[in-house]
């Protein structure tokens, strides 16, 4: 059977942590950090040397909102959606990066809502591809994103 | 004499260009040929001047703030390396009113040393509570804490001796100390500021936990959108390692504690204890029900200290100045310090340590200056998205755990989160029962089911359709939720939404 992942990769990555105790979020961690997602194939790998069942490495995968089964886009912009930054116009940051967005090729940039990046007093607040930006403003969205170069 | 130049290392402080300050300033120094040290402190928590930069002198740190890489150049040509004069110039730090007005104890250092350095630590009261804990017996460091009457500052204020106390008498051949760092709730950021600015009093106050309860093993579970966190964690433990602090024998005391920091996977009901120990164990962040407690049987089912990383931080200086010192903040039966942050629509927003008595009024207008947008503030979400929103007529009850009980309000972690008069509180009380239906853990029926049916019912009053009784409707399910869940999450939801109701009932008139 042929596998669209590193099957070797995840055999290190599980071999280095699987001693741990609760090894198995370190492990996911670790994977995502590497492919930048959980292959689904992983999983049977993952269980088998951990001794759970697949269903159980699935349903810690799909119970955290931080894990995903799919390649990420090019670039991952996170818009806080939480009260503090609500109070300061993420709603309308959101409706303009989805406007913004939806100009530029399929796949380039991910949107994704996130529950608070704890920059509440300087609201609001937005990470890119891991990068924290403050005080978010429309015009403040597009320059960011004309530094990740035009893809559109 | 090399000249001593901060720029911190904060999130906040990063996230408005930090870095590219500290790279005009190495250029333009290199430039003129200037003899500079530049020091990545932690956020002073004057958050609205970030990023803030100072420099010392001999009067004392000179603010400069906020400052841009395309300032640079004109500040030095102003001498600020020296303290000149510059339209940016704050003045002296410690003279700074929003920082003179506080009663900084578990930020004493916080923003005033290099957060990796151990000799900085040392040289500001560092370990000095871990060296007392370690001349006492066990069960005296236990009843030191339980006279400063610390109460659990993650939000559910639970008396933190109390909780030592159980753990130290119950034996066992392991026992944990379990850090709480999933610092998920909108509008609070003291937890991330510690932990960038003061790692070391994280790590202290954790073993002398360790040696109070005789835990060995210890773990800091930090949430995934804390990335800085996690690597100012790491270095701190791996330094404190080196030096004796942590390891095999403490302070050659004979005694062990292992540190080690676990990363969440966003979810905030991983917030909840005995759901992160859940996580912890590398399993859903589902909640367990209690009994047995987690004191009694936690992490790997042994028994575990858990903590929030406020309420560990203040350990050390209890320790070190003594349960009184501490005890003599506060007021009534909330005693010592709270970390406040403001946040939200405010003009300067920021972390406001001070004792518990202060009022939303003070902080919201004496701190901070009002709404950042310029218009009336109408509501206030005191203690995160699980938090009650009070009106103008409660801005002036001491914030104190038992006064805001009575309000039928909480103080939680000490967030608080500003709203001008655009807030449409439907939207909000919408916006709660969604974030209860997407972070829900799903254990119990009326937070799992109750949130979506939530989320429906707000949908038709924000539609207009048959108000008055989906209102009688969604009470009916606030009190379902309020008496039948298993935890905060679904149990604590109504919070905001029948307060949004009670206090602003005509924005829910459609």
């Amino acid at each position: 059977m042929s596998l669209d992942y590193d099957h070797q990769q995840v055999d290190f990555i599980i071999a280095a942590q699987q001693n741990r105790p609760g090894a198995l979020l370190p492990i996911l961690h670790d994977i995502q950090d590497a492919f930048g997602y959980i292959p689904p194939d992983s999983v049977a790998q993952i269980a088998s040397a951990l001794n759970l069942s697949r269903a159980e490495v699935h349903g810690v995968i799909t119970f955290y909102h931080h894990f995903r089964t799919t390649p990420p886009g090019r670039h991952t912009i996170q818009i806080c959606c939480a009260e503090a930054c609500q109070s300061m116009g993420a709603e309308r940051l959101v409706e303009h990066a989805e406007k913004k967005l939806a100009g530029r090729k399929k796949g380039d940039c991910e949107l994704q809502p996130v529950y608070c990046l704890g920059l509440c007093a300087t609201s609001p607040a937005v990470m890119i591809d891991e990068k924290l930006h403050a005080r978010v403003t429309p015009e403040k969205f597009d320059a960011l994103l004309k530094n990740l170069g035009d893809k559109s | 004499m090399s000249i001593r130049i901060f720029v911190p290392r904060d999130s906040v402080a990063l996230a408005l260009g930090a870095d590219d300050v500290v790279l005009a300033i190495r250029t333009e120094a290199a430039r003129r040929k200037l003899d500079i040290t530049l020091v990545r402190n932690g956020s002073r928590g004057m958050l609205w001047l970030e990023p803030l930069v100072e420099v010392q002198t001999e009067k004392g740190r000179v603010a400069y703030g906020p400052v841009s890489p395309e300032d640079v150049a004109a500040l030095f040509d102003a001498n600020f390396h020296h303290g000149g004069q510059h339209a940016l110039c704050l003045g002296l730090t410690e003279e700074l009113s929003y920082l003179k007005k506080q009663e900084r104890l578990t930020f004493a250092r916080v923003g005033i040393t290099d957060p990796l350095s151990l000799d900085d630590y040392l040289a500001h009261d560092g370990f000095r509570g871990l060296r007392n804990a370690l001349a006492v017996q066990d069960a005296a460091i236990v009843q030191q804490v339980t006279d400063s009457g610390l109460r659990g500052r993650g939000g559910a204020a639970f008396p933190t001796g109390i909780k030592w106390k159980t753990v130290l008498n119950t034996s066992a051949s392991q026992k944990y100390i379990v850090c709480n760092a999933d610092e998920g709730d909108s509008g609070t950021f003291s937890d991330r500021m510690l932990m960038e600015g003061d790692p070391f009093a994280l790590i202290e106050g954790m073993t002398i936990a360790a040696l109070a309860v005789g835990a060995t093993r210890g773990y800091i579970y930090v949430r995934s959108e804390y990335p800085h966190s996690i690597t100012v964690l790491n270095e701190a433990i791996t330094v404190a390692r080196k030096a004796g602090y942590l390891g095999s024998d403490i302070l050659s005391s004979g005694k062990p504690f292992e540190l080690e920091v676990r990363k969440g996977a966003g979810s905030y009901v991983c917030g909840e204890e005995t759901a992160m120990l859940e996580s912890l164990e590398g399993k859903r962040g589902i909640v367990r029900a209690k009994p047995p407690l987690p004191a009694i049987a936690g992490l790997f089912g042994q028994p575990s200290v858990i903590n929030n990383v406020i309420s560990l931080a203040s350990v050390p200086i209890i320790l070190a100045k003594g349960a009184s010192f501490y005890k003599d903040y506060g007021m009534g039966r909330s005693r010592g310090t709270l970390p406040f942050q403001l946040a939200g629509n405010i003009k300067q927003g920021g972390l406001i340590e001070k004792a518990f008595g202060v009022t939303l009024r003070e902080l919201m207008y004496d701190f901070g200056g009002g709404s950042a947008s310029g218009r009336p503030i109408k509501a206030v979400q005191v203690g995160g998205p699980l938090g009650a929103y009070l009106p103008e007529s409660q801005w002036d009850t001491p914030l104190d755990y038992e006064a805001y009980a009575s309000l039928w309000a909480v103080l939680g972690h000490g967030g608080i989160v500003v709203h001008d008069d655009s807030a449409d509180m439907a939207r909000l009380a919408h916006y709660a029962m969604k974030f209860c239906a997407i972070e829900s853990c799903g254990k119990c029926t009326p937070c799992r089911i109750g949130a979506t049916r939530g989320v429906e019912v707000m949908d038709k009053i924000i539609a207009g359709q048959d108000g008055p009784a989906q209102v009688e409707l969604l009470r009916d399910l606030c009190d379902t939720m309020l008496n039948g869940s298993m935890c905060a999450m679904g149990g604590m939801t109504p919070y905001p939404v029948l307060s949004a109701l009670n206090h602003f009932p005509r924005d829910f008139v459609k």
